[in-house]
């Protein structure tokens, strides 16, 4: 799917996929954001970690359309934007994947798969499901990027947890989402499933043409999974390094300190 | 590519016998399950009585089931996408009426005055999908509320006395001449409607906006087109029972169809498989649960048992049915018998 074009404008320009600068945001008198600026290089992953509390729903849910920010400017491939509504970010490419939220599980893989893009054929506005096409298409798009489920005929609703996650990844990198955000994706999942979700997005990180923002609790899992981590606290970016530069042991003592800090202030 | 990221599951066993085949095929094929039973009514019946097995009686089963299925088909679509009609047997009466009295008394050509009396069904449901849509009123009770509306319309305009419907002999031929032209369009009607539901991207919009609304609506469906929709094809689906059922008996009546017929084709539906709560439905299987119905209504007859144990057994057909569908559910989703072929 990497189209030879939009790799050659992404090395040569190479705006930032989300470039947010100083975002505010308070519900009432609690400050949930205050003053964050983060970026997302193209085809990078970035793991976003931090407490309960510390913001990265209210920025997840910023990015995707679903909260305005008080302050504070998004640009999406070097555009200022200002997201409206989940559908206007979706229509820019972005696209947060929830476990649970978005499949139909009394449908097929594949149907699935198509939701709302179906192939048809037919003559005029007389159109069929092309049922056909859809099946290979999902099978060799699946097989690319490395997700295996027991059968593309088979209902979702028969599919465990892990692998529901990894077609709904795949839903949204074979559609027009180019920034992915993954909401926990390896909440409440066993090592199995996990180590499905872990591989997918290993190798959907080997693409240039996807980016993605990892909100994640476990620092292993960051460290592994992405290029670059951002850590928040209470509102603000307090750190910023590539994961190759850091540490499991440094995260948790930046952890420990920020609430030193927090708890002596 | 890497293929190790997997969670492969072991394909299943094959020592799987002949009985676990057929209960992984009745636990598959929704439809298989409701035609071993139908199956099993005919014999029952057809060794307890000898005059069941005939082709008089193959008649009235058809007959009987004609109008039935033709509503099942629309139910099973709102049932499908998470809405029920109840309306839709008062509309099987007022829209004959209105196609009565637009040959009659306004003087249109008879297929005009059918287009006419569909369209007044397909108006019933627009109303019925708009309030239930956009004012967010329970379907249940829009349409518990439109069907004492159109009952009530339906005996003042008609001044509550059967007529003879309109139209010459061509059109009783075509519209609904006994024994078999109703049957004919109950035929094409499932034929439709199975491939609107199994073949078309408004099905699968359908089955989605059922199966996660938020989840379809967030993908994009329009689900509140999918809904209304819906409602305006089970009204219309109606009235064009009404029209042809009361040419076929050549009577239209304030009082024909109502709640008993609505609740037929509901309780078709659900024995035939489709699930109350959204989701997933089939238009065959419904229509072999009017088939059921429709036997063991006969079967009852011919045995002199009293109409009233009739309601008895539709009862229980309808609570075994619905708990047999739920179990089967679980079955397939816990993926035992279910295997991936």
């Amino acid at each position: 799917m990497t189209e030879p074009a939009q790799v050659e404008r992404a090395q040569a320009e190479a705006p930032d996929a989300i470039r947010v600068e100083n975002l505010s945001k308070s519900f009432g008198v609690v400050r949930a954001l205050e003053d964050v600026s983060l970026h997302l290089r193209p085809g990078e992953v970035l793991g976003l970690i931090g407490d309960n509390g510390a913001g990265k729903s209210t920025l997840v849910k910023i990015l995707t359309g679903f909260h305005k920010p008080d302050s504070g400017t998004i640009h999406v491939f070097g555009e200022e934007v200002q997201l409206k509504s989940v559908s206007h970010a979706r229509s820019l490419g972005i696209d947060t994947v929830f476990q649970d939220l978005a499949l139909v599980p009394g449908m097929t893989v594949y149907h699935n798969m198509f939701l709302n893009r179906e192939a048809t054929r037919g003559i005029g506005p007389i159109r069929f499901l092309n049922n056909r096409v859809m099946k290979r298409r999902s099978r060799e798009y699946l097989e690319d990027i490395g997700v295996r489920v027991p059968s593309i005929d088979a209902e979702v609703a028969r599919m465990s947890g892990g692998q529901r996650q990894a077609i709904a990844i795949a839903r949204s990198t074979h559609s027009d989402a180019r920034i992915i955000l993954l909401d926990e994706p390896l909440a409440a999942m066993g090592a199995r499933e996990g180590a499905l979700i872990i591989e997918l997005i290993a190798e959907l990180r080997k693409r240039s043409d996807v980016s993605m923002i990892v909100i994640a609790h476990n620092y292993v899992h960051v460290l592994e999974l992405c290029d670059r981590v951002n850590l928040l606290h209470n509102g603000r970016i307090v750190l910023d390094k590539r994961t190759d530069e850091t540490t499991v042991e440094e995260l948790t003592n930046i952890v420990a300190a920020e609430y030193r800090v927090a708890s002596t202030a | 590519m890497a293929q190790a990221a997997t969670n492969a599951q072991p394909p299943l066993p094959q020592r799987a016998g002949f009985g676990r085949r057929v209960a992984a095929a009745l636990v598959r094929r929704r439809e298989a399950s409701i035609l071993v039973i139908l199956l099993a009514l005919i014999a029952y019946f057809s060794v307890r009585t000898d005059a069941f097995f005939g082709t008089d009686n193959a008649q009235v089963i058809a007959e009987f089931s004609a109008p039935i299925a033709i509503i099942a088909a629309g139910e099973v679509m709102l049932l499908i996408c998470g809405e029920i009609d109840l309306s839709v047997g008062m509309v099987f009466a007022f829209s004959t009426w209105i196609f009565y009295f637009a040959n009659t008394d306004w003087n249109l050509p008879i297929l005009l005055a059918v287009v006419l009396g569909l369209l007044s069904g397909s108006l019933v449901g627009l109303v019925n999908g708009l309030i239930t849509v956009f004012l967010r009123v329970p379907s249940f009770i829009t349409t518990l509320g439109m069907a004492y509306v159109l009952n009530g319309l339906t005996l003042n305009i008609s001044g509550a006395f059967p007529v003879e419907p309109p139209g010459g002999h061509t059109f009783f031929r075509y519209f609904g001449a006994p024994p078999y032209v109703t049957v004919y369009w109950a035929l094409g009607v499932i034929v439709v409607m199975t491939i609107l539901l199994t073949r078309t991207r408004w099905g699968l919009h359908t089955v989605a906006t059922g199966g996660n609304l938020l989840g379809a609506s967030e993908s994009g469906v329009n689900v509140h087109a999918i809904k209304v929709g819906n409602f305006v094809l089970c009204s219309t689906l109606g009235a064009l029972a009404g029209i042809i059922e009361s040419v076929r008996i050549d009577t239209i009546q304030a009082l024909q169809g109502g709640f008993p017929l609505m609740f037929y084709a509901v309780a078709a539906a659900v024995i035939g498989g489709t699930s109350l709560f959204g989701g997933s439905g089939t238009i065959v299987g419904a229509a072999l649960g009017v088939l059921v119905l429709a036997v063991l209504n006969l079967g009852f007859t011919l045995q002199g048992i009293s109409a009233y144990w009739f309601d008895f057994v539709l009862g229980i057909a309808i609570i075994v049915s619905m708990a047999l569908n739920v179990t089967l559910e679980r079955i397939r989703q816990s993926g035992r018998l279910g295997g991936a072929t």
